[in-house]
């Protein structure tokens, strides 16, 4: 097991990523089965709503089950319903301050190790769920797969700034199990997770469709299903990840002032 | 007050089967201080847990103070205290005064004796000062006595512990080897304990169970014990001489004595 | 056990409330998390007016009783399912040397008592419903016994979870397929679903008997799959017969713990 021995940091650092999560394999083809058995209750949700509005939200009832399935596959690697970094518990326990004295940047490193974690996750948590539904009710094939494997990589990378950001904020906040809470309550409703976005009516739902969170599980599907122009979806994630990356490095130089130099 | 009779224990651990106790016999009577050797692995936690009725042996068999433990874990759990060194019986969140009050409502003892008790225990065990201190914030010198209390309020006949002094002080192991052996010697509670520190056998018991490969290799006084092997004294090196053996390693030559220090024995 | 369990909520109870503002915040998270369903609900119906058959009133009720269920189960008994982590930690050899029931400690550890939030969410969505629906009392009466029944079947549920876990002690996730997935599964009609999977929730796994089979005789609804009313009264004996299975696949579970090695 030395074969990230000749990488350099940061492809390494995410190759232990991948590595360590690949350690709880059980774990996480339990969650793929429940992801699955979860996709297989709401697909038929949908159907019942597509049947009765055909057409809906610019979807075919085909495009509504795979949309329902594609974003059950985006809870892994997406994070959709926990933080999944160790850096709340590395602020409890104090031992943040190691991490943010080493030279290399907290919010690189992590995100590397994230980006690892995210890849293993793909293979042993989407595929499965995407499988059963192709398997259960047929799936449609992807429009553009390259644009799609790029809007999910854009789709982990936004999620992370926005996990990265939470994770941090308990620097501050003393509460980090409500923070925590108020992530998930955000993350499942705006990111297309419960229902697509596109039905959301009116300018709610125009709301919804512009919030960092439509980048994590709607965008990816649109992509896939040919609902969204390719170039606009990646842009739009692009930028969101941009900003939400920015924050998370002022919140680290912030987090390194309080941290190292007033000492906690 | 403890019988094992060819206590047998094995693990399916993928495909492979793991003897971690097997024909294991020996008898404890009421009022004895047992302690329980035995390499890391050797079976000594599974041999508690067994006679705890946390496990279920798969051959043999055990009875303690007539039970057997594994069908009758509740009522034997009223009989007998268990402090496991590793890990708490405490509620981590609670401060020790409560939990020791929740012991006392699920072990149903009278509010009266149980006040009688616990004087008695806080002065021994010198539990005053961290009382209203919740258990995560206690030291470990401070939780093993808290620990020990809880298993002694309902008065049991039979006190068995899972290396007690493990990670703790010289200090807080003094207190805790002493009051154990006048608990044994003033209430009569049988008492068996595992450890690794043989300091702990060398003061408080009278006789040792060598468990190596989950099977008994000595059951005598610890005189016995050193007779064993022959040239050697100190209570460590002939534990070390036996340890080593067991593993197939050869036995090690005496070291030379420290020049100008005292060598040897504790 | 209730003994023992009561005694057990008690001290956390009051555990939890030396930390009230935290509490406060708990709770009301958890009121948001219960009103997430209803947002859905809202798109949906903003979207139709019927969805496979029913209206939003009714939708609401049925997602009502259920959720007040699960809500309810979840609250006191749903920390049933964090066995494995008792198991891994170690913290389950402790609990079997005490001389009181297993299932009653592992139920009461660290409960929480701001999860009662959700359960007022889910109480004020069923009196929401039922104030639109207008049931004649001679039906209204099997709401109360639904919600009980339901709360007996979702605990059985999260025992059966639980003991699953003593097999797959990795996998504990698998068991939130089965308590998660069937309050979800019971937020909707269940005509929305193919007929084969309603009829293994009313004669296999009797999820159907939480509330779509006493709706419907309360909702005075035929029933697709063509049984007669009456079986929508037969939730308190299905809840009864899934307790038994539960408390016989616990004790299993107890008898084959094999602990950790250290
Ligand atoms: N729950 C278990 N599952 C599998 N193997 C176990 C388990 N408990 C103990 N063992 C194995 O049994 C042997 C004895 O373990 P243990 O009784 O904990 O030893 P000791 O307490 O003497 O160090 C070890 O090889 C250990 O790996
Ligand atoms: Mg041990």
């Amino acid at each position: 097991m030395t074969s990230g021995a000749a990488l350099p940091l940061y492809p390494r650092l995410a190759w232990y990523g991948f590595r360590r999560h690949a350690a709880y394999w059980p774990a996480a083809l339990a969650g793929a089965f429940t992801n699955t058995v979860f996709g297989v209750l709401r697909a038929y949700v949908l159907i019942a709503l597509w049947q009765a509005r055909p057409g809906l939200g610019g979807y075919s009832v085909a495009d509504a089950v795979t949309f329902c399935f594609l974003t059950q596959a985006c809870i892994g690697p997406m994070q959709l319903f926990g933080i999944g970094l160790d850096l709340p518990q590395r602020i409890r326990s104090g031992d943040v301050a190691l991490d943010l004295v080493r030279p290399a940047p907290l919010q690189l490193w992590c995100l590397s190790e994230d980006l690892g974690r995210a890849a293993f996750l793909f293979l042993a948590r989407s595929v499965p769920p995407a499988l059963a539904g192709a398997a259960l009710f047929g799936i449609v094939a992807p429009r553009a797969p390259a644009a799609f494997l790029a809007s999910v990589t854009l789709g982990v990378v936004v999620s992370f700034g926005w996990r990265y950001l939470v994770a941090l904020a308990s620097c501050w906040v003393m509460d980090d199990r409500g923070l925590a809470t108020l992530s998930l309550v955000l993350t499942t409703f705006f990111s297309g997770l419960m229902l697509p976005l596109t039905i959301f009516p009116g300018w709610f739902g125009s709301l919804t469709r512009a919030l960092p969170w439509a980048a994590m599980a709607q965008a990816p599907s649109d992509v896939y299903l040919g609902t969204a122009e390719p170039v606009r979806a990646l842009a739009f994630q692009a930028l969101w990840a941009t900003v939400l990356l920015a924050l998370g490095a002022l919140l680290t130089r912030a987090a390194r002032r309080k941290v190292v130099i007033q000492g906690g | 007050m403890i019988d094992a009779a060819e206590l047998g224990r094995v693990f399916r651990v993928r495909r492979q089967v793991v003897h971690a106790v097997r024909d294991l016999s020996f008898h404890v009577a009421p009022g004895e201080f047992v302690a329980c050797l035995g390499p890391n692995g050797a079976g000594k936690s599974t041999t508690i847990k067994m006679l705890t009725g946390i496990l279920a042996p798969t051959s043999g068999r055990i009875r303690v103070d007539g039970l057997d433990p594994a069908r009758r874990r509740t009522a034997l759990a009223r009989r007998i205290g268990v402090v496991f060194g590793q890990r708490t019986t405490l509620w981590w969140d609670l401060p020790l005064r409560d939990s020791l009050e929740l012991n006392r409502l699920l072990y149903k003892v009278d509010r009266k004796v149980f006040r009688d008790r616990l004087d008695e225990l806080c002065v021994l065990l010198d539990l005053g000062a961290f009382l209203t201190t919740p258990v995560r914030q206690l030291s470990l010198g401070q939780r093993m006595r808290g620990d020990i209390a809880a298993a002694l309020l309902h008065d049991p006949a039979v006190l068995v512990l899972d290396e007690p002094t493990i990670g703790l002080d010289v200090v807080s192991k003094a207190e805790v080897r002493d009051f154990l052996r006048r608990r044994n010697a003033e209430h009569g509670t049988t008492v068996l304990l595992t450890t690794h520190d043989l300091g702990d056998v060398e003061r408080l018991c009278r006789r040792v169970l060598l468990i190596d490969h989950g099977s008994l290799a000595f059951d005598g006084t610890l005189d016995d014990l050193r007779a064993l092997v022959p040239g050697r004294t100190s209570i460590e090196e002939v534990v070390t001489d036996l340890y080593l053996s067991s593993r197939g390693s050869p036995r090690t030559p005496p070291l030379p004595p420290v020049p100008g220090g005292t060598s040897g024995t504790a | 056990m209730i003994r023992t369990y009561a005694l057990l909520v008690w001290a956390w109870t009051r555990a939890a409330a030396q930390y009230r503002v935290s509490f406060a915040l708990m709770a009301a998270g958890a009121f948001v998390i219960g009103g997430l369903d209803i947002a859905v609900i809202w798109v949906i119906f903003a979207n139709t007016d019927s969805l496979a058959g029913f209206g939003p009133a009714e939708v609401m009720f049925l997602y009502g009783t259920s959720e007040l269920a699960f809500a309810t189960s979840d609250m006191l008994f749903g920390n049933v399912d964090r066995i494995s982590q008792h198991i891994k930690a170690g913290t389950l050899d402790v609990m079997l040397v005490r001389p009181v029931a297993t299932w009653a400690q592992v139920a009461a550890d660290r409960f929480g008592p701001h999860r009662i939030g959700r359960v007022v969410m889910a109480a004020a969505v069923l009196g929401v419903a039922l104030a639109r629906l207008d049931i004649p009392l001679g039906r209204a009466w099997m709401v109360p016994v639904m919600v009980v029944s339901g709360i007996v079947i979702f605990t059985s549920m999260f025992t059966l979870g639980g003991a699953l876990q003593f097999l797959l002690t990795d996998a504990p996730e698998v068991a939130n397929a089965f308590t998660y997935g069937g309050a979800m599964l019971n937020q909707y009609p269940l005509s929305v679903y193919d007929p084969r999977i309603v009829q293994g929730l009313t004669y296999v796994l009797p999820l159907a008997f939480v509330n779509w089979r006493p709706g419907l005789y309360v909702l005075d609804r035929p029933d697709p799959l063509g049984l007669p009313s009456w079986t929508g009264l037969l939730s308190p004996a299905a809840a009864l017969a899934l307790a038994a299975v539960a408390a016989l696949a616990w004790r299993a579970g107890i008898r084959r713990y094999r602990s950790t090695g250290s």
